[in-house]
């Protein structure tokens, strides 16, 4: 029996305002809330609130037989949260409905899992407490930005606790293989792997409403065809799709929520079953094992991460940002925290992009840098302003394991401060014991001069403050 | 072909771009060019074009045996020729100022009596055409107009005219009537109309009403420079040097140089700036970096020519041009040539071919001065600029202009 299983992206940057260098140094806020509420409003209103409510409904018009699964990256939340919260009260609705599964993916949609390992974990563990504290869920699969995979990512992701990996299937590491299978990861056999199937995914997302496509118009029933006249022993096919394919992408007035509307209804007349990844791994039996030596994505027709590090750009950017991540993992500046994470959005990479074409016209179009030198200079000042931030809580003269050293007597100081605490209290009970001791030892020798008695007493005081002065 | 200017004695653009095309469209073969200037000096590079100097073509009858001209014009042009001509005479211009051979003298440069130096270029024009045996005329830029229009109404050839600036470029938006009456002359008689960028076009659209369907963009090219050039070794300061090179007038925006320059100034100080040419305004600016404050690191060279501007350009780290109007602006392309990151405005024709710049409204001094600071502080984006725009501007040749060029002339012609 075949299978379709759904994935749907939704993530939205935070969108940096015009900063120009004379800022840098004298303002410390990066971005362009304006453009941000009008962009993600237009988009929730236009696609995914839409979106969502279809997918609702068609879990319960199928009676819960249309199952799908759902990454939300943790920036994208936020903005929901400022600025579309009735967003996520029909996530939460979906949620509730157990048919759709959500899916674990770096916080900030970030490009970490390429140089910092450290920094990967720690986002996908916030997304997965963001997942749990809203929704009571805790993920079992993940998804990189960007569909994003390869080799060494796979121990990392198996040690997480994760089941499986959501990835591309990229033409030139499957070769003659089909993606309409699960794999394992060959660096880690535990974790499976679903391969987005991109003929198919991008039929939707980018040709739905191509006139000029052969076989414009697509509608449900022949999408569904080709599923059902895939080779019998294809069990699984992978469909992936940002949401806001839906609505956004893909007009409404272009018929795509019907058509969305309408798979199931074609599905159950061909036998077709829908499944969660969780399900699609647990089921199905992976065919082979898959080595990924170089990273691969799901970004332009190269499918590896040139969309984001492609160019000098790009990369000097990306360096010097990754540059201070250990300081600012040390730092405990909430405002630095949070500036450093929405700053990794890969995003502000992808407008970097000197591509020119097919790809590069998918840059400009979610760009709103005219030119990518543009996009560059200002993410550069608003990086030196950031960078500028983090020098001054911690200096780059300090080296790192100085820093390390000192960060950690700060740390400990409240244990020492405490044992040492205790090592005075035995030693003030000692010398009251001696006090006592000592006493008893000299009453019954001389009972008379009793005026020596408080003396005695006074200097061994003035002993004891003294000697807990030097502990302190 | 008429024009104005004609390299190695070129005053501003239009001689290069003249050049370059006619040996673009050269290079695209079958192609039988005479190119008049109104004054050669004989050390024109002629390997693909007759060159024929108007200061050379008779007007009036003149008795001169053929060893006196040879004597006299031997060095740029042919005494057959010049008989040829002589046989054309259409009227009687012994009133005119001619000289010994019957001839009338052109500076070939912008005289104050430039109005009738016109005039008398196309009085010339009308005795080549009817001497020479041609399939199209071609005038490049205003001052060639009426001479086109002659040769066309004496020969009934077809008349294409090719738009370098116009003088809403020039005059920003307030146009000298004479000027514009002949821009507009040229455009009405024209059956086609070339311009160097769909900045000029929707100019010549606008303000000349002209029916679109009758103009054409040709974008400029470059020429490949020489390895002579390409090596010249110019010191480096630690320094950085941010380079304005043109005319310095009221088209150029140059006050938007300077103001940019203060405020980069006011946070950076390890950067000169530098305001190379002459102009009008030069006093002004003069003035103005001084108001400013930035005069210490603000400078004037003055006019350069020749390798100076490449030297200039090797210097440089920066090189910038916030015209307010630029019908193309070829200066940047050889500035990328040079390997030199360029900053212009969205207000240049070229803006409109070069990916690998930096492009701002020439009123936007933050802008500028943002896209300064980063080309000088961040490595990645000077040196992405320079290769990619080395690549990008190898790309940007004459021949495929002149390709567009001859298959215009084919249209006018109704051969294709």
């Amino acid at each position: 029996m075949k299978a379709i299983c759904f994935n749907f992206e939704i993530h939205q940057p935070f969108r940096l305002k015009r900063y120009r260098f004379f800022d840098i140094g004298r303002d410390h806020y990066y971005f362009d809330d304006f453009l941000n509420d009008d962009i993600v409003s237009r988009i929730a209103h236009n696609s995914y609130i839409p979106a969502a409510e279809t997918l609702l409904r068609m879990i319960e018009q199928s009676e819960g037989r249309f199952r799908c699964s759902i990454a939300i990256s943790g920036v994208a939340f936020e903005q929901f949260e400022l600025y579309v919260p009735e967003f996520i009260d029909v996530l939460g609705r979906l949620a509730a409905t157990g048919a759709v599964e959500f899916v674990a993916q770096p916080y900030a949609y970030s490009l970490a899992s390429l140089s910092d390992p450290e920094e990967f974990a720690a986002q996908v563990k916030d997304t997965c407490s963001m997942l749990k504290s809203r929704f009571g869920i805790t993920p079992k699969v993940v998804r990189n930005t960007e569909l994003i995979y390869f080799d060494e990512l796979a121990p990392q992701l198996v040690e997480m606790g994760f089941k499986g990996a959501l990835t591309e299937g990229a033409k030139h590491i499957l070769g003659w293989k089909s993606p309409n299978y699960v794999y394992t990861a060959a660096s880690a056999p535990k974790l499976k792997l679903l391969l987005r199937n991109s003929k198919l995914s991008d039929d939707i997302a980018f040709r739905f409403s191509d006139y000029s496509w052969s076989e414009y118009p697509l509608t449900a029933d022949k999408y569904i065809d080709w599923i059902a006249s895939t080779p019998a022993e294809e069990q699984i096919v992978n469909i992936f799709l940002n949401l806001e394919t839906f609505g956004d992408m893909q007009p409404a007035t272009s018929g795509i929520f019907q058509f969305l509307e309408a798979l199931p209804r074609f599905a159950a007349e061909r036998g077709i079953d829908f499944l969660t990844p969780s399900e699609a791994i647990a089921k199905i039996k992976p065919v082979s094992e898959l080595s990924v030596m170089h990273p691969i994505s799901s970004a332009d027709e190269a499918r590896d991460t040139s969309a984001w590090l492609g160019n000098r750009l790009q990369n000097e950017a990306f360096e010097k940002l990754y540059s201070v991540a250990e300081r600012v993992r040390k730092c405990d500046n909430r405002r630095l925290k949070q500036d450093w994470e929405y700053l990794q959005t890969c995003d502000h990479f992808f407008y970097m992009s000197t591509k020119r074409k097919a790809d590069g016209a998918m840059h400009s179009l979610f760009s709103p840098y005219e030119t990518p030198f543009a996009a560059f200079t200002n993410y550069m000042n608003v990086l030196a302003d950031f960078l500028m931030r983090v020098e001054e809580e911690f200096p780059s003269q300090v080296g790192t394991e100085e820093l390390n050293a000192l960060l950690l007597t700060i740390s400990n100081q409240g244990a020492e401060i405490e044992t040492l605490n205790k090592e005075l209290a035995s030693m003030r009970k000692n010398i009251e014991q001696y006090n006592i001791e000592h006493r008893l030892r000299e009453e019954p020798k001389e009972e008379a001069p009793k005026a020596k008695e408080p003396k005695t007493r006074k200097a061994t005081t003035r002993k004891t403050a003294k000697k807990a002065d030097k502990k302190a | 072909m008429f024009g104005w200017e004609f390299p190695p004695h070129i005053l501003g653009g239009l001689g290069t771009a003249s050049y370059g095309l006619t040996r673009g469209m050269w290079e695209c073969g079958d192609m039988d060019i005479t190119f008049v200037i109104p004054k050669p000096f004989g050390d024109e590079d002629r390997s693909f074009a007759r060159i024929i100097g108007a200061s050379q073509v008779p007007v009036a009858w003149r008795d001169v045996n053929r060893d006196y001209v040879e004597s006299r014009i031997g060095r740029v042009m042919d005494p057959d020729l010049y008989y040829r001509l002589r046989d054309h005479i259409y009227a009687d211009f012994n009133y005119m100022r001619t000289n010994d051979l019957g001839c009338i003298e052109f500076s070939g440069k912008y005289p104050s009596n430039l109005l009738e130096e016109i005039n008398n270029y196309s009085i010339m024009a009308g005795v080549l055409a009817r001497t020479l045996d041609f399939d199209i005329i071609h005038s490049h830029d205003w001052l060639t107009y009426p001479a086109g229009i002659h040769a066309k109404q004496v020969t009934g050839k077809p008349l294409v005219i090719h738009v370098h600036a116009t003088e809403y470029d020039r005059s920003r938006g307030k146009p000298n009537p004479t000027v514009y009456g002949i821009e507009r002359d040229g455009m009405t008689h024209a059956d086609h109309i070339i311009t160097v960028s769909n900045l000029t076009r929707q100019t010549v659209i606008d303000h000349y009403g002209v029916d679109p369907a009758k103009v054409t963009t040709v974008h400029n090219a470059v020429v490949p420079l020489s390895q002579d050039l390409l090596d010249i070794e110019m010191p480096k300061s630690k320094e950085k040097v941010v380079t304005f090179l043109g005319r310095i007038t009221m088209q150029k925006g140059p006050e938007y140089f300077v103001e940019a320059a203060a405020k980069v100034l006011r946070n950076c100080s390890n950067v000169r700036f530098v305001m190379a040419g002459s102009g009008d305004m030069m006093d002004k600016m003069i003035q103005l970096a001084a108001e400013r404050g930035i005069a210490d690191r603000f400078h004037f060279p003055g006019f350069q020519k020749g390798r100076q501007v490449y030297e200039m350009l090797k210097a440089s780290d920066v090189y910038m041009m916030p015209s307010v109007s630029e019908p193309f602006g070829i200066s940047p392309l050889e500035a990328m040539q040079m390997g030199v990151p360029s900053i212009i405005s969205k207000q240049s024709g070229c803006a409109e071919i070069l990916d690998n710049v930096i492009k701002t409204d020439y009123w936007d001094i933050d802008a500028m001065a943002d896209a300064i600071h980063s080309i000088i502080s961040y490595p990645a984006l000077y040196k992405q600029l320079r290769e990619d725009g080395l690549a990008e501007v190898a790309q940007i040749t004459w021949d495929k202009a002149g390709q567009k060029v001859i298959n215009i002339y084919n249209k006018v012609l109704g051969r294709s």
